[in-house]
């Protein structure tokens, strides 16, 4: 890209239109490359599972992972917490914390905080290994070997972080509310049972879903991307960086986008 | 006259704006070793990597066993992957795996073997490349680079295949690793009745395991012999590849 940009010289705008034209071109043919690797695993997904390796990820995709996911939505609880109670405090806010925390949490926070924490932590490791699986021929080796990368490497990949981000999602935002019970107690000063009466009062299961059913695309987002950068990554360790940079990028903002227009559709809803 | 095993009619390869196999026409007969050799950078690896259904032409057809492969797909390849091995030039054997698993991989992968039949063909195979049962919990990573190639060769060979494709067996090994894997790969294909193509640049080892030669250059195969024809050459290019090699080991005599 930089290449491209250089030939233009330094002085050139950024939105030029042949600039533009080949941006698109790229976001294009990332989508069709995204969508046909997509196509291979619904026709892999028909066949045959690696039960193994699927377990295997869930762990190493999942369950390492919620020490992080806890840890985010820990912290946002409690700054939730501090800012509705400073904000609002003046016009009785802070009988709201509770409510304000989980709500926040549960619709919004929880899922995407989530969501973008593990296309940090996984997506990138997905791609750096897959990219250097890539590089080092390795994939070539499983193809060579009458194995399908698909079925071997993406499928397990995909199906862990797709089943595993709600769990972590259901933890991280529990772990969110403790957050805020803290700051409740210690510096807001309104009581543990009042928080928490306030906290199970507010939250519905509408609210829950509302943002649990946004996790398993977001998860297959952040797997998909992973596995079709890394795929395609080539050039050695730089190649292998530049994949991982791209891949996390380009999932944080499909979580963000994915996130809107989900928004969108359950609030249209009867049960949004 | 011996059939023909594998054959490249007319094929072209291009990588943007660079021909790198430029209507190629390449026949390799059943129980020989061909070499294809030529210089960095001019095909070898591609023309390889057809024959196996790794890369598609952009034109021309690809034969293995007289069935044209080079519009099948992944699947519909996956036959022919098992008949052609393929060994890769730095092993790419799988790195969260140990040996063991990597040899056993298309055992489990293609076989209903029992585990005891595994363990039995891992032990045969590793032991056809001169390794002992010692090394099957190892991982990659703490073998040597001739140690992985070996591996390497273990797990192309697992399956039985009927054809071998090495490429560049021998870069990076030190001269008595190398020759060690040259051994190996005329002793297998005599052994194991196999074919092989070996795609090297490295003149001793082509001299050494070749029945045939192919040389490649700027994307066309410009000579096609034995070992022999090869030295007798007028090509330049294949006269200026032998002369940097003054005083590699003999010829392997024709079969």
């Amino acid at each position: 890209m930089s290449e491209t940009f250089a030939a233009e010289g330094p002085s050139a705008p950024f939105w030029t239109l042949p600039r533009l034209r080949r941006w698109f071109r790229k976001v294009l043919s990332h989508l069709g490359g995204l969508g046909l690797l997509a196509w291979d695993l619904v026709r892999e997904g028909r066949r045959r599972w690696e039960g193994g390796e699927i377990l295997r990820q869930m762990d190493a995709l999942g369950v390492q992972s919620i020490a992080i996911a806890n840890l985010t939505c820990l912290f946002t609880g409690m700054v939730l917490a501090l800012q509705t109670a400073h904000s609002l405090g003046q016009f009785g806010g802070k009988l709201f914390v509770g409510r304000a925390v989980i709500l926040s949490l549960a619709r919004e926070l929880g899922p995407v905080l989530t969501a973008l924490m593990l296309a940090a932590r996984c997506g990138a490791g997905i791609t750096a290994e897959l990219g250097t699986m890539a590089v080092t021929e390795q994939v070539d080796a499983l193809r060579a070997l009458g194995a399908s990368p698909v079925r071997k490497l993406v499928l397990p990949r995909v199906v862990a972080m797709t089943v595993m981000l709600p769990v972590l999602t259901l933890i991280a935002i529990f772990h969110g509310m403790l957050g805020g019970l803290l700051m409740a107690v210690f510096e807001i000063k309104i009581g543990a049972s009042f928080y928490l009466s306030t906290t199970l009062q507010s939250l519905g299961f509408n609210d829950l879903m509302h943002g649990l059913c946004k996790t398993p695309v977001f998860g297959l987002e952040i797997a998909l991307i992973g596995c079709y950068n890394g795929l395609g990554a080539s050039g050695g360790a730089d190649g292998v960086g530049r994949a991982t940079t791209i891949a996390v990028v380009i999932a944080s903002i499909a979580i963000l986008v994915t996130d809107f227009f989900l928004t969108k559709l359950f609030i249209a809803l009867p049960f949004g | 006259m011996r059939d023909v095993v594998v054959e490249l009619r007319g094929v072209s390869k291009a990588f943007g704006d660079k021909v790198v196999l430029d209507a190629v026409d390449l026949s390799v007969q059943r129980g020989e070793v061909l070499v294809i050799l030529g210089g960095s950078g001019s095909g070898k690896s591609v023309s390889l990597r057809h024959m196996n259904g790794l890369t598609h032409p952009d034109s021309g057809d690809v034969f293995v066993d007289g069935a044209e492969i080079s519009r099948l797909g992944e699947e519909e390849l996956v036959p022919v992957r098992k008949k052609v091995g393929m060994l890769f030039q730095m092993g790419a054997l799988f790195d969260s795996m140990s040996v063991f698993e990597n040899v056993a991989f298309a055992l489990w992968e293609h076989t209903k073997m029992t585990d005891g039949e595994v363990a039995a063909r891992v032990t045969e195979v590793l032991g056809f490349v001169n390794l002992g049962p010692e090394v099957q919990p190892l991982l990659p990573s703490s073998l040597s680079g001739g140690m992985k190639k070996r591996v390497s060769l273990a797990r192309t060979i697992a399956l039985k295949p009927d054809v071998l494709l090495y490429d560049e067996p021998t870069t990076g090994l030190d001269p008595v690793t190398a020759m060690t894997i040259n051994r190996l790969i005329v002793d297998l294909n005599s052994r194991l009745a196999t074919t092989s193509v070996v795609v090297t640049h490295d003149i001793a080892s082509a001299l050494f395991v070749a029945d045939r030669i192919a040389f490649l250059e700027k994307g066309r195969f410009v000579f096609a012999g034995t070992p022999g024809e090869a030295r007798r050459s007028e090509v330049a290019a294949l006269r200026a590849f032998l002369a940097a090699e003054e005083s590699g080991p003999e010829e392997k005599s024709a079969p």
